[in-house]
């Protein structure tokens, strides 16, 4: 099987405007610095918790019985480590909805992710957050979009950055 | 719930490992609950159709595996600081009924300041490495 996303992938150049573009309107370039927000706070719920820990396969208490996660020294239930992906893709959906943007969902891979942590997230917390498209490059006929969607608490306290890269390939290259 | 300690823990410390079989109804049921339903994870005809040999696992889930394995080993999720992964060779889910076998492993790379520590992950599946780097920073004290 050829390697899927080789390392060399990660040094790719950034493109000049213009050069690109296949299967798309504007310039993948022209991608940069594109924002989009949560449009109503997004509520975090100890059923959606429940949920997605159940989701990753998860059976830790500390997900789901309050007196368990009082022990570690929280006032309620935590959201597992990657819970913060379900308010950054509802982002990266606006991303692949906006018909400016020429980004089809069924033509992303992810290539990176990370998560930088404030504090863990409860239930009831009311989040607010952007994602902004940071880079392009072109790699090996694909492009790299690298964004980064910053999460704090309607009130803008800080709670954690999600680091998102993923892979775009053209019609072209299918 | 034991939790490790900053003073039990040196370079080289591993961390149980995992193993979780995953199956199409899996990535289903993490597509429902994440909110990503790129069909690539579960239409092998779309998948096809660009480039990929069959459904893949969502990166995300994966990562969320391997997350496991550290805050099974921390006790506390809210100890683990950052948490980074590339993923380097895509997981592909068969449509059978034992699915695909992933094993999911860490350890710790170096012990840092201000009682943390540096925690490198691994998830190997028919016999591949599918991450190029997996790193997280977990506070400990």
């Amino acid at each position: 099987m050829r390697s899927f996303l080789p390392d060399a992938l990660r040094g790719g150049r950034s493109c000049p405007a213009g050069l690109l573009g296949y299967g798309r309107d504007m310039p993948v370039d022209a991608l940069v610095g594109r924002a989009y927000s949560t449009r109503t706070p997004y509520e975090v719920g100890r059923e959606k918790i429940r949920e997605f820990a159940d989701a990753i396969g998860d059976p830790n208490p500390v997900y789901r019985d309050p007196e368990v996660a009082k022990a570690f020294g929280h006032t309620d239930v935590v959201a597992p480590p990657t819970f913060p992906i379900v308010v950054a893709f509802g982002l990266l959906n606006q991303l692949f909805d906006d018909p400016e943007a020429g980004v089809a969902l069924h033509r992303v891979v992810h290539a990176d992710q990370k998560f930088s942590y404030t504090r863990p997230l409860h239930p009831g917390d009311r989040l607010a957050a952007t994602l902004t498209v940071e880079g392009v490059r072109q790699v090996a006929g694909a492009d790299l979009i690298l964004t980064r969607t910053a999460i704090t608490t309607v009130d803008g306290e800080p709670v954690c950055t999600a680091s998102a890269s993923i892979v775009h390939r053209g019609e072209a290259e299918a | 719930m034991s939790a490790v300690t900053f003073e039990a823990v040196e370079k080289g410390t591993e961390l149980p490992s995992l193993t979780i079989h995953l199956r199409r109804a899996d990535l289903v049921r993490y597509a429902g609950a994440s909110g990503d339903f790129n069909p690539i994870h579960w239409n092998a005809r779309v998948a096809q159709e660009v480039g990929l040999p069959d459904v893949i696992s969502h990166g995300m889930l994966t990562m969320a595996l391997a997350g496991r394995v550290l805050t099974d080993w921390l006790g506390d999720p809210a100890r683990v600081v950052d948490y980074s992964v590339r993923f380097s060779r895509p997981i592909v889910v068969p449509d059978t009924e034992e699915g695909v076998a992933v094993t999911f492993g860490g350890k710790v790379a170096e012990r840092l300041e201000n009682g943390t520590a540096r925690v490198d992950l691994t998830a190997v599946a028919e016999g591949g490495k599918v991450f190029g780097a997996a790193r997280a920073v977990v506070r400990l004290t």
